[in-house]
C-alpha cells in the first residue's frame, strides 16, 4: 500500500536527516517504527504526510508512493484526500473547540452529513470516554482523553492509512494499554492500516504485525513483530532485557556489553 | 563572512568571548570599517553621502526596533512616535537651553526610553496583535501631545529648528561631517546590540520571545525583561530621532508619523527578525529601493517616451514595484534578507559537500 523507496530528506538545504529509508506498509497491517530520540521517526511520518515542506524539508532522493500515487510531490491537504491521516505527537487538539467540534473539524474533507454523524457515533463507540465529554472544550479534558480525541479526529477524514506519532506520550500505563487495544480493534474491525511510531517498544511490538527499527536516519532492522520480539538486539537495547523475563542485574553489566550487530 | 570554523582553537576566556572569533571574520570587519570610515567618504559624492546618512540613521532605528520585535517578540507600531520624543527632547534642549550635542543625544535617548517603557507596561498583559494596537495608541497620543502642547513644540506647525551639532568647536555643516557623526553612533549601536544579545539580558529576551511561560518558570522576570527591552529599543529610537533632527536641522512631528513606524517595522521584517545584520540590510533595502526604482524607471522610460510622460507613470509604477519587490523577497525567503545571506554562508560552510 505505502512504499517509502529509499528516501533521503534534507532540511534547510544542508542538514541530512533521513539517509535512505525503505519502508513498506501493507494493506490492513499495523507496522511500527521504533527507535531512540532523534532517529528520524517523526521526520519519516512527516515526509509521508507532506508536513516537512512547512519546515523547509525536502525529499531529495527516492520516492514515497501510496498505491501508485507519488506523495512526495503533492500538498499535505491533497495527501489527506488520498486517505492518509496523521495524529500528532503531543496531541495538538483544538483547545477552544468542544470535543464534538474537534471531530467535525477532522471531517473537513467529508461532505456527506449523515455519514459524518455516523462516523462520530462510530468514534464514540470506540472511545466511550469521549462521548461523556462531548460538549466540553478540548482544553479542559485530560491528557488521555485528548489523545483519544486526536486519534478520533484523525479517523474522521476516513483514512485508509493512519499515521500515529507516539500515542503513549505522557499517559499512564493503563491508559496506554486501553488506547493500544482500541487501535488493535480499529485495525481488526475496520481493516485500518496503521503506521505507528513509538518509544514504548513493548507495547508497540505487542500489537504490530511488522516492525522496523530506526537509528540515525536509517532503518537498521525490520521484520515481523514476533521475530523482532525474539531478537536479542531488540531485547537488549529496546526492551531492557538480557534474557526474556529477567531484569538485568548490575553485576552482569560490566562483564559483557553487547554490541549492536547492525553497526559495523 | 565566508569562513570555516575548522582548526581554530580557543585557548583563553578572552578568545572564547570574542565577538568575532575567527581570523577571517576579523579581517572582514576591519575591511568593512576601513571602507566605511576611510574609503567611502572620500570617493562618494555629496548625494551618495546624503543617502548613506539616511541609511545610517534608519539602520540605527531598525537595530533598536529589532531588539524589541525580533529578539523579545513584542511588537511596536509606535516607534515613529518614540523617535519623535527623542527628536523634540533634543530640539528643546539644544535650541532653548543650549545643551551640547552629547547632552541632547543622551537626553533624547533617555526621554524616549522613559516614554517607551511607560507605553511598554501594557505588554505584561497583552500580546501580539493586541499589543500592536496598544502601541498604535501610543503613536497617536504622542503625536497629539507634540502637536498640541505648545510648551514642547512651540505652537503652530510644531517645528523646532536646531543648529547642526558642533563637535570640538567644529560645526558639522557638510554631509561628510554628518556622515562621520552618524556612523560613529551606528557603530556603537551595532556593537552594543551584538553584545547585548550574548549576555544574560539578551538570552532572557529570546527566552521570553520563544516561550514566555518556560522563561518565567526558570526565574526570568517577564515584566522586567519586557520593559528592559522596551527601554533599550526606545533609547535607540530616541537617538535615531535626535540624529534625524540634527540631519534635517529641525524637529517635525510629521516626519515621525505612523507611516514611519510601519516603514521601520518593514525594515525589520524584510531584513530578518532578531538579526542585527538583517536590520542594516532592511534599512538599506527600504531606503534605497525607491531611489533605485526611480532612477531605473526614469532612464529606461526616457528611451521610449518623453520626460513628462515618464514622470506621470513613474510615481505610481514605483509604488507598485516597491510593494511587489517586498513581497517577492519575503516569498523567496520568509526569514528575511539576513537569512538569504546565512543560506549562502551555510552552503559554503559544508562545501564541497551538499549537506552536513
Amino acid at each position: 500500500m505505502l512504499t517509502l523507496n529509499n528516501i533521503e530528506v534534507i532540511f534547510d538545504n544542508i542538514i541530512l536527516v533521513l539517509k535512505g529509508v525503505f519502508l513498506q506498509v501493507d494493506q490492513g497491517k499495523i507496522v511500527t517504527l521504533v527507535g531512540s530520540n532523534g532517529a528520524g521517526k517523526t521526520t519519516t511520518l512527516k515526509s509521508i504526510s507532506g508536513l516537512i515542506k512547512t519546515e523547509r524539508g525536502r525529499v531529495t532522493r527516492g520516492s514515497i508512493e501510496l498505491d501508485g500515487h507519488r506523495l512526495d510531490r503533492i500538498d499535505p491537504s491533497a495527501i489527506v484526500k488520498l486517505g492518509v491521516a496523521q495524529v500528532f505527537e503531543g496531541r495538538r487538539v483544538f483547545e477552544h473547540l468542544t470535543v464534538r467540534e474537534n471531530l467535525l473539524v477532522g471531517a473537513h474533507t467529508q461532505s456527506n452529513l449523515s455519514q459524518i454523524r455516523q462516523d462520530i457515533e462510530r468514534i464514540f463507540n470506540y472511545f466511550p470516554r469521549l462521548a461523556e465529554r462531548v460538549n466540553v472544550k478540548a482544553g479542559y479534558i485530560s491528557g488521555g482523553e485528548q489523545q483519544m480525541l486526536a486519534i478520533g479526529r484523525g479517523l474522521m477524514s476516513r483514512p485508509r492509512l493512519l499515521l500515529l506519532d507516539e500515542p503513549s506520550l505522557g499517559l499512564a500505563p493503563l491508559l496506554v494499554e486501553e488506547i493500544f487495544s482500541i487501535l488493535k480493534r480499529l485495525n481488526q474491525e475496520e481493516g485500518l492500516t496503521i503506521l505507528l511510531v513509538e518509544q514504548n517498544v513493548t507495547m508497540a511490538l505487542a500489537i504490530a504485525d511488522e516492525g522496523s527499527v530506526m537509528e540515525n536516519g536509517k532503518i537498521v532492522l525490520s521484520g515481523p513483530a514476533e521475530k523482532l520480539r525474539g531478537n536479542d538486539d531488540i531485547k537488549e537495547f529496546y526492551l531492557g532485557l538480557s534474557e526474556v523475563g529477567t531484569k538485568k542485574s548490575y553485576r552482569d553489566v560490566k562483564h559483557y556489553r553487547r554490541r549492536k550487530r547492525w553497526l559495523s | 563572512m565566508l569562513n570555516r570554523e575548522t582548526a581554530t582553537f580557543k585557548r583563553s576566556y578572552a578568545e572564547d568571548m570574542a565577538l568575532y572569533p575567527l581570523p577571517l571574520q576579523r579581517v572582514t570587519i576591519a575591511v568593512i570599517i576601513l571602507v566605511a570610515f576611510v574609503a567611502f567618504p572620500f570617493v562618494a559624492s555629496v548625494y551618495m553621502l546624503g543617502l548613506a546618512n539616511l541609511i545610517g540613521i534608519a539602520a540605527l532605528g531598525a537595530i533598536g526596533l529589532n531588539i524589541l520585535v525580533g529578539s523579545t517578540g513584542q511588537i511596536s507600531i509606535g516607534h515613529g512616535a518614540f523617535m519623535s520624543v527623542g527628536a523634540y527632547t533634543a530640539a528643546v534642549l539644544s535650541s532653548r537651553y543650549g545643551v551640547p550635542w552629547w547632552g541632547a543625544i543622551l537626553g533624547g535617548g533617555s526621554m524616549s526610553a522613559l516614554v517607551g517603557t511607560f507605553f511598554g507596561i501594557p505588554s505584561l498583559r497583552i500580546k501580539g496583535l493586541y499589543l500592536a494596537i496598544s502601541t498604535l495608541a501610543a503613536q497617536l497620543i504622542i503625536e497629539w501631545v507634540l502637536n498640541h502642547v505648545t510648551w514642547i513644540s512651540g505652537g503652530v506647525g510644531a517645528v523646532i529648528y536646531v543648529d547642526k551639532p558642533s563637535v570640538f568647536g567644529l560645526a558639522l555643516k557638510s554631509n561628510l561631517a554628518m556622515y562621520y557623526f552618524i556612523y560613529v553612533f551606528l557603530a556603537i549601536g551595532v556593537v552594543f546590540a551584538l553584545n547585548i544579545l550574548r549576555t544574560h539580558i539578551g538570552r532572557a529576551f529570546i527566552a521570553v520571545r520563544d516561550r514566555d511561560v518556560a522563561a518565567e518558570i526558570i526565574g526570568i522576570n517577564i515584566f522586567r525583561t519586557k520593559l528592559t527591552s522596551f527601554a533599550i529599543s526606545s533609547f535607540y529610537a530616541g537617538v535615531t530621532g535626535v540624529l534625524y533632527t540634527y540631519y534635517y536641522g529641525m524637529a517635525n512631528y510629521e516626519a515621525f508619523n505612523l507611516t514611519i513606524s510601519i516603514q521601520f517595522l518593514a525594515m525589520v521584517i524584510i531584513g530578518g527578525l532578531g538579526s542585527v545584520l538583517g536590520s542594516i540590510l532592511g534599512a538599506i533595502f527600504i531606503t534605497l529601493l525607491p531611489i533605485v526604482l526611480d532612477t531605473v524607471l526614469g532612464s529606461v522610460g526616457r528611451m521610449f517616451m518623453d520626460a513628462a510622460a515618464v514622470a506621470s507613470i513613474s510615481t505610481s509604477l514605483q509604488l507598485m514595484l516597491f510593494g511587489g519587490l517586498i513581497m517577492f523577497f519575503l516569498v523567496v525567503e520568509p526569514d528575511g534578507l539576513s537569512k538569504l545571506w546565512r543560506n549562502v554562508k551555510d552552503y559554503f560552510r559544508v562545501w564541497p559537500f551538499p549537506y552536513l
